[in-house]
């Protein structure tokens, strides 16, 4: 319906822009490695996935809660029929269900809307799945603002909620190697697992050979000057940002997250803790109880003393309009990153919407020796 | 009051309050006018938008229009005509919230309160809205806008939405509760809901009922769109729940099942004696009706959006006969 402004680059402004190194002192190189191509697009990225991952793993089966084309299950649907289940609009039902097919061996593959699972069958995730550990994956649709369908549609707390379910793993997808590794990662847990999971036109942000890794963040950029840790669609948004933010002489660790339970990746300790003004935390979720929360948590364990920055939808629930939208007026998005960061350093480092809308954003690809922390 | 042109008169509506087509009864030309209304004006914000639930206007037209110029007794719209942004969620931190609810009148002890369950059927509650003279037709250009309150899936600060339903089966169950605290009350006044026929198979429908046949709340009428359609298609492919009308009468309810597209049957059926339990009106529709080219598109009908410019034309075409009618 609306399409990401992912794709809609100004390049002149880029070009035009020279290098202000405000805090030169702490800049160091980014570890990046940005290939000369365009940000690639794809569609459907799951739908495809599904069929490839189960075709040589026959528990692999889905139970569908009346949104199979919006799932996109509908391709394993007419691939696999026998080991498509319409479950219809049972939604606790069909959690406990799947609880009953993982008890007999099989891997359930739960589709539908993220709050038709966690907020509608809480006790049953609980109950029929979490506490027995069953081999359940809940494949959730629609994380926070990438819906226009209002409160009903938006998962803005499942995080906040799943992830206090003792047994649970969590995973977050941020772009189209996320969403092509999930189901692999997921694959080694011996547990249910919650993925969120991002559809449609999507961007391939990282290079497709460098797959998600369980309980490890991606590194996208090293730096002194504010560890910045982002998750699913806020990943773009904070490269779009970093990117000028560097060229102004900011220096960042930038890590994008994509294990949300459980939570104890040694980078994100040591980004915090070398973060010389702070560290700032980018979701699609409220602030509470998400990637915000859980850095809290290990930064106060380990006693690292900096400030920590929560960059989230409020408080508050929200209501339907577009993505970029709702985005902006709650503050996830690349504009919002830069204000914060120049609170948190103190200076102002003038730029603008114009700045950010021309970044070219290029798939990512890590430089692997240096990567090695 | 004054009463239509003679069919459907209700006996016990003898109070002052005038629905907005200028009488509380429509006749039923001006019902079957506000219906065809519904069907125009959602097809033309289809058209305009590339995308809408056309289906769902088609299916449910006649039942809205019954609903807001023969069922229910409401005063006058307290909404603005031209609806404002969103105002924020409800909370104590926000004055501005505006319960969509005002759309549907003044809340008084002898006046009806109208909940909508299915929340995608937002546009065409609007279109009911507009018909019944209570929304200015300018607010469905704001359909959907960044910022709007016209959401495409209401919320409860949308125009003619008093509760967040839309996670289906909830609504009813509030609704049950707002009866029961009525009745408690001692208000003469009903409660209304409108539901989907997939919203039946959500257990806590059947809680809902059951419960109301327990606690005896008759002074509730569910009117149901039966169109045997939800997202992934035929309802009796997806999930098969049998037949409405016997298991909500196992459930202890009342229930009369009428072609949901027949005024007269519908008013009849608004007749049915309820003491004790609630009343479902179970209106079985077309998913179809009155856009003959959705057809095509049939058993995939939940939400239409144009495949090629011919077809957006076609429709268009469609449009200008409507018009025309
Ligand atoms: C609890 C819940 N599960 C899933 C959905 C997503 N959803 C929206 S409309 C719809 C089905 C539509 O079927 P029906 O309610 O019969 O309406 P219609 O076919 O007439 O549009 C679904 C599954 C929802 N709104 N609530």
């Amino acid at each position: 319906m609306r399409t990401s402004f992912g794709l809609l680059f100004r390049t002149t402004h880029y070009a035009l822009r020279t290098t202000h190194h405000l805090i030169t002192h702490h800049y160091t190189q980014h570890n990046a490695a940005y290939r000369d191509t365009m940000l690639e697009m794809l569609t459907r990225v799951h739908a495809r996935n599904l069929v490839e991952f189960a075709r040589t793993r026959p528990e692999v089966v889905v139970l569908s809660g009346d949104l199979t084309s919006s799932c996109e299950v509908d391709t394993f649907r007419d691939t696999y029929p026998e080991r498509f289940f319409s479950m219809g609009l049972t939604e606790q039902n069909m959690m406990s269900f799947a609880g009953g097919m993982a008890r007999e061996g099989y891997t359930p593959y739960v589709h539908t809307f993220a709050v038709f699972m966690y907020r509608r069958a809480l006790d049953q995730i609980e109950m029929s799945i979490a506490y027995p550990n069953l081999r359940v994956r809940m494949v959730g649709f629609l994380p926070g603002v990438t819906t226009p369908g209002g409160a009903t549609h938006q998962a803005i707390d499942d995080l906040g909620v799943l992830r206090a379910l003792p047994n649970l793993t969590i995973l977050e997808t941020g772009d189209a190697t996320d969403v092509e590794s999930v189901l692999g990662v997921a694959q080694a847990v011996e547990g249910p697992v919650y993925i969120r999971l991002i559809r449609g036109e999507i961007p391939r942000l990282f290079a497709a050979h460098e797959p998600m890794q369980l309980g490890r963040a991606r590194v996208l950029s090293r730096g002194t000057d504010i560890a910045l840790l982002s998750t699913g669609i806020c990943t773009e948004e904070a490269m779009r940002a970093t990117h000028v933010l560097r060229e102004r002489g900011v220096s960042l660790t930038h890590l994008h997250v994509t294990t949300l339970k459980p939570f104890a990746d040694p980078a994100v300790i040591e980004a915090a803790a070398n973060a010389r003004y702070g560290v700032i935390t980018m979701e699609n979720h409220t602030i509470m109880g998400g990637l915000g929360t859980a850095v809290a948590e290990l930064m106060a364990e380990h006693g690292v003393g900096v400030k920590l920055h929560r960059i989230g939808i409020p408080d508050t629930y929200i209501h339907g309009a577009s993505r970029q939208y709702l985005m902006r007026e709650y503050g996830l998005d690349a504009l919002a990153l830069v204000r914060r960061v120049e609170a948190v350093i103190g200076q102002t480092l003038d730029i603008d919407e114009d700045d950010l809308a021309a970044v070219r954003l290029n798939t990512f690809a890590s430089d692997q020796q240096q990567e090695a922390l | 009051m004054q009463s239509g042109s003679g069919l459907g008169v209700r006996a016990d509506a003898n109070i002052e309050t005038s629905c907005t087509l200028g009488v509380l009864m429509a006749s039923f030309d001006e019902v079957r006018q506000a219906a065809a209304g519904i069907r125009r004006r959602v097809l033309e914000q289809t058209i305009r938008a590339n995308g809408g639930y056309l289906s769902q206007a088609c299916s449910s037209a006649e039942l809205l229009a019954m609903l807001y110029t023969h069922y229910m007794r409401l005063g006058p719209s307290l909404g603005a005509p031209i609806p404002p942004p969103f105002q924020g969620a409800p909370s104590a931190r926000n004055p501005h919230h505006v319960n969509g609810g005002v759309y549907n009148g003044a809340q008084a002890p002898d006046l009806d309160r109208f909940i909508l369950s299915p929340t995608h059927y937002a546009m065409a509650l609007y279109a009911a809205l507009i018909e019944a003279g209570r929304m200015s037709p300018e607010a469905l250009a704001m359909f959907n806008a960044d910022g709007s309150s016209v959401e495409m899936i209401g919320g409860e600060h949308s125009p003619g939405l008093e509760v967040t339903g839309g996670s289906f089966g909830q609504a009813i169950s509030q609704a049950a509760g707002v009866a029961l605290a009525r009745k408690l009350r001692g208000d003469t006044g009903r409660v209304w809901v409108f539901m989907s026929d997939g919203e039946f198979q959500e257990g806590q429908v059947w809680e809902a009922v059951t419960v109301m046949a327990h606690h005896q709340i008759d002074n509730l009428r569910v009117v149901v769109d039966v169109n045997n359609q939800q997202v992934d298609g035929r309802m009796d492919q997806v999930m098969n729940i049998g037949s409405l009308r016997a298991k909500l009468e196992a459930f202890g309810a009342s229930a009369v099942e009428v072609d949901g597209h027949d005024l007269e049957a519908l008013a009849e059926a608004g007749e049915t004696p309820h003491i004790g339990r609630p009343l479902f009106i179970l209106g079985r529709t077309i998913p179809y009706r009155g856009i003959d080219l959705l057809h095509e598109r049939y058993p995939h009908l939940h939400y239409i959006r144009f495949k090629s410019d011919a077809e957006r034309e076609r429709y268009q075409e469609q449009l200008r006969v409507m018009r025309d009618e």
